[in-house]
């Protein structure tokens, strides 16, 4: 070993050499003054940034949150009224489609009615006019009937019902190449 | 001291033998400004270093300072929230802390850089294993809190508060003054600066002493010894991975310890 002179305070690990605290404290200033002036200051300043953006992107998902909540509360709202309407516009078309049914039928009953009462009237005018020629002919048949039979002998019974049976084909003939008008 | 010394210089007066750790090694031969206050030697160097180190370190770390962290950024912030919310803000209270977090910040990082240099291959020394870096930080602490003590309750009340404990009868004061004195203005500083420099000093010794003791007994103790170097080797491990906890630890108890008292000097209730 080479032989080294020591101060007897050196040695003593309790005593510091005057180099010793002068190391000491450059060493410990510059951290110090590097924590201080530097490093704390970018560090608070990220801290804080990042919470005034975390702060920021929290009240930005709420506000988009009560848009949200505010455009389904709108379109539930919306869809509620629209099957309000519907349910309204149907109701409507069942009434108007009941009472255009209803109208209808009171229509075509008081046609129904006018038709009957038309037929009935002309059946009435035609029976009235049959009667009136059947009233004229009638008499004037019975006379030609009555001379007819006076006409040939009332004796004989089976003559009699001959003159009838003639009669009557004579009638039939008349009338098949005469019809009733209107019939 | 001087029979360790002596003892020492026994030991290593034999050739090639067993080389025990030493106090010299913490005084190592000065190779720059010799005689002048800026007397530079390798635990100042090694201080030196990890200065630059832990500089650079938070340096870059604050230049790179991104909103959305990398790996590096984010493992340094979590060391960081440690010093300034799990030492600083947890003792004295988000308010008072602040003004006092470069300081704990500094003390932290720093002890923590100084300390560690003792486990680092060719560095080997802890810079606090001298005591002139525990004696200025402790220093720096102590002026700090009896300053911010007279400067929140004038000198009068502060001295009151500091040595006067309330609830006591009169003549316990007589008693009891002069050991709060001895208690705030010797003892608090002293262990803080003696409890650093203790525990890297001594955790040096240990690691050279094993390490040696395994070099000894693997190449120069006579054939059959050699087994021991095994168990010193062993012992040297479990004193290294003792040490990783310790560099840590002790920066942990300066820091918290510098909130304590600067909390309990600025206190308005005893």
């Amino acid at each position: 070993m080479t032989p080294v002179t020591i101060v007897a305070s050196a040695e003593n690990p309790l005593l510091p050499g005057l180099y010793d605290i002068v190391w000491s404290a450059v060493c410990l200033l510059i951290v110090f003054l590097v924590v201080w002036k530097y490093v704390l200051p970018a560090f608070n300043k990220t801290l804080d940034e990042r919470a005034a953006r975390i702060q920021g992107g929290i009240e930005k998902a709420e506000k988009v949150q009560a848009e949200a909540d505010q455009a389904l509360a709108e379109y539930q709202k919306q869809l509620a009224d629209g099957r309000a309407e519907a349910a309204r516009l149907r109701a409507e078309a069942q009434e108007e489609g009941a009472q255009i049914i209803a109208e209808m039928k009171a229509q075509a009953h008081s046609e129904a009615d006018r038709i009957i009462a038309s037929a009935q009237n002309q059946i009435d005018a035609e029976r009235q006019s049959a009667m009136v020629q059947l009233r004229s002919e009638v008499g004037s048949l019975a006379t030609d009937l009555a001379s007819r039979i006076v006409g040939e002998s009332l004796t004989d019974d089976q003559r009699s019902a001959n003159v009838v049976d003639r009669f009557i084909s004579d009638l039939e003939s008349e009338s098949s190449a005469q019809p009733v008008k209107g019939a | 001291m001087g029979t360790l010394n002596a003892a020492n210089t026994m030991i290593n007066a034999a050739e090639g033998g067993y080389h025990a750790p030493s106090m010299s090694e913490f005084f190592p031969a000065s190779f720059l400004f010799e005689g002048t206050p800026f007397e530079m030697n390798r635990v100042m160097l090694i201080r030196l270093l990890a200065t630059i180190a832990v500089v650079i370190i938070l340096a870059v770390w604050a230049k790179r300072m991104k909103l959305v962290p990398s790996r590096f950024q984010s493992t340094l912030e979590l060391a960081m929230e440690f010093v300034t919310v799990g030492i600083a803000e947890d003792t004295m209270g988000k308010e008072r802390a602040k003004k006092f977090m470069p300081l704990i910040v500094a003390l932290f990082f720093g002890i923590l850089f100084w300390n560690v240099t003792k486990l680092i291959p060719f560095l080997n020394m802890p810079g606090t294993g001298v005591i002139g870096l525990p004696l200025v930080a402790t220093l720096a602490v102590y002026v700090t809190y009896h300053w911010a003590g007279i400067a929140q309750k004038g000198f009068g009340r502060y001295l009151k508060d500091a040595l006067v404990l309330p609830g006591v009868p009169p003549a316990m004061h007589i008693l009891l003054i002069p050991i709060e004195f001895i208690t705030k203005f010797v003892t608090q500083p002293f262990t803080l600066a003696i409890r650093l420099f203790a525990n890297m000093m001594v955790g040096h010794l240990l690691l050279v002493l094993c390490f040696s003791a395994t070099s000894f007994f693997l190449f120069d103790a006579s054939n059959g010894f050699q087994f021991f170097s095994i168990l010193t080797f062993a012992g040297g491990m479990f004193v290294f991975l003792l040490e990783m906890l310790v560099v840590v630890l002790q920066a942990y108890i300066f820091a918290l310890l510098a909130c304590v008292y600067i909390n309990s000097a600025v206190s308005e209730e005893h």
